[in-house]
């Protein structure tokens, strides 16, 4: 199923803030430099990979997450529905059913398992993904709308359309949500490569050790970046050598870099110690990537 | 008039719980007949998600007359509440049952 010549690379994080959008953007326009490269942002509760890029939009699609929606007509209020949601999010109000959309998860259960097809599912909307394109570069988000809790459903849809709309490019980076929680774990689990990008610091240290559990689940290879190296402490290093996790690349801290990227630039191109940090993380995780697929 | 509180325990001198979806006890004084009764609802600690939906099918069932609990249900357990008639009473987080009790008497306590 998976065609050996394309790659999937997923940034993630489990601590926020640590440069998960600096290095993917900034990894996205390098490799657009030289080829086609598609990065997705699938951090659909907040995205913003796409503040760093002019690119000209060229499609947009309304996302769709399927609900139970209750026929009054057809119910008997046997309550089959409210014991087999894990959710809660189809309980019984005396004479009716209520469902909750925001909770549902789209599992089926209350539906497949109504004797009384009382539970049909319909299509709800849950926001808007987007691509753009700049040159060699496809830009392609999600946005959920507000309210909306479930960012799961949209993030596989912005997977899939990724693949589906670009099969002929090598490389496809997605910007994951942070954490290790299930959007974390839809976001990387089909990745070839996880790159974790942490910060040398306690905070750092305590929540790369859970991304790297949940990495390990899946058995992708990865390796770390280590940002705003220089500060903190050496924890983390510590901790990657022992555990003999490679460590990608450190990137300094520094006020320049911060400064570029509050202004929306990338900072490759102003700072050529970072486009050499980007050819050596680049080339060491295709060579990973492709190790593993012998 | 049937009393339902969200508890930290099932006595009168017990804390109110002031968490909706996670309350621990779920207490219901029935003035009619002055029984105290309650119904654990710690199972909902193993709830990821949906405990505020859970808790509101749990007292919609009791069917009280006035609810009395803390912070308030959150928007989904709100809504499922509205079905009902109920009357809900918050900001009695700190109070044990009892001061509760007698504070929603003295018509002190806010409502949601």
């Amino acid at each position: 199923m998976i065609d050996t010549a394309t790659i999937t690379i997923a940034i993630a994080s489990g601590k926020g803030g640590t440069g998960k959008t600096t290095l993917s953007t900034n990894l996205a326009a390098f490799i657009a430099e030289r080829e086609a490269v598609v990065l997705a942002d699938l951090d659909v509760e907040e995205p913003n990979s796409g503040l760093f890029f002019r690119a000209e939009p060229v499609h947009q699609e309304v996302n769709y997450k399927a609900i139970p929606q209750w026929d009054e007509s057809k119910c008997t209020l046997c309550g089959i529905c409210t014991k087999v949601c894990n959710y809660h999010a189809v309980i019984r109000l005396g004479p009716s059913i209520v469902v909750f959309p925001e909770l549902c998860h789209s599992c089926y259960a209350c539906s497949e398992l109504c004797p009384d097809a009382a539970l049909p599912m319909v299509q709800k909307r849950t926001g808007i993904l987007s691509e753009f394109r700049a040159d060699n570069l496809h830009f392609i988000e999600s946005r959920l709308d507000i309210g909306e809790e479930q960012a799961v459903p949209a993030i596989a849809k912005t997977k899939k359309y990724a693949a589906e709309k670009h099969p002929q490019v090598r490389l496809t980076l997605y910007d994951s949500p942070p954490g290790t929680s299930c959007p974390v774990m839809e976001a990387v689990r089909e990745a070839d490569f996880v790159i974790l990008v942490t910060e040398p610091t306690p905070f750092g240290l305590h929540d790369l050790k859970l991304a790297v559990e949940t990495v390990q689940v899946f058995g992708i290879p990865f390796g770390v970046v280590i940002n705003r190296y220089g500060t903190g402490n050496k924890e983390v290093d510590e901790y990657c050598s022992k555990e003999q996790i490679p460590v990608l690349a450190r990137i300094p801290d520094s006020r320049r870099i911060a400064e570029l990227y509050s202004a929306g630039k990338l900072i490759y191109r102003e700072i050529p110690e970072i486009r050499e940090i980007l050819k050596e993380i680049l080339n060491t995780v295709i060579t990973m990537a492709k190790g593993v697929r012998k | 008039m049937k009393i339902a509180f969200t508890a930290s325990g099932t006595s009168w001198e017990s804390k109110i719980d002031p968490r909706f979806g996670r309350a621990e006890f779920l207490v219901i004084y029935d003035e009619a007949s002055g029984a105290l009764s309650s119904i654990d609802n710690s199972s909902v600690k193993n709830e990821a998600h949906g405990a505020g939906t859970a808790t509101a099918q749990k007292i919609f069932e009791i069917n009280p007359d006035v609810l009395i609990t803390g912070n308030g249900p959150g928007d989904h357990a709100a809504t499922a509440l509205r079905h009902s008639k109920m009357k809900i009473l918050v900001n009695a987080h700190d109070m044990t049952l009892k001061q509760a009790y007698e504070q929603y008497q003295k018509g002190l306590l806010n409502e949601f």
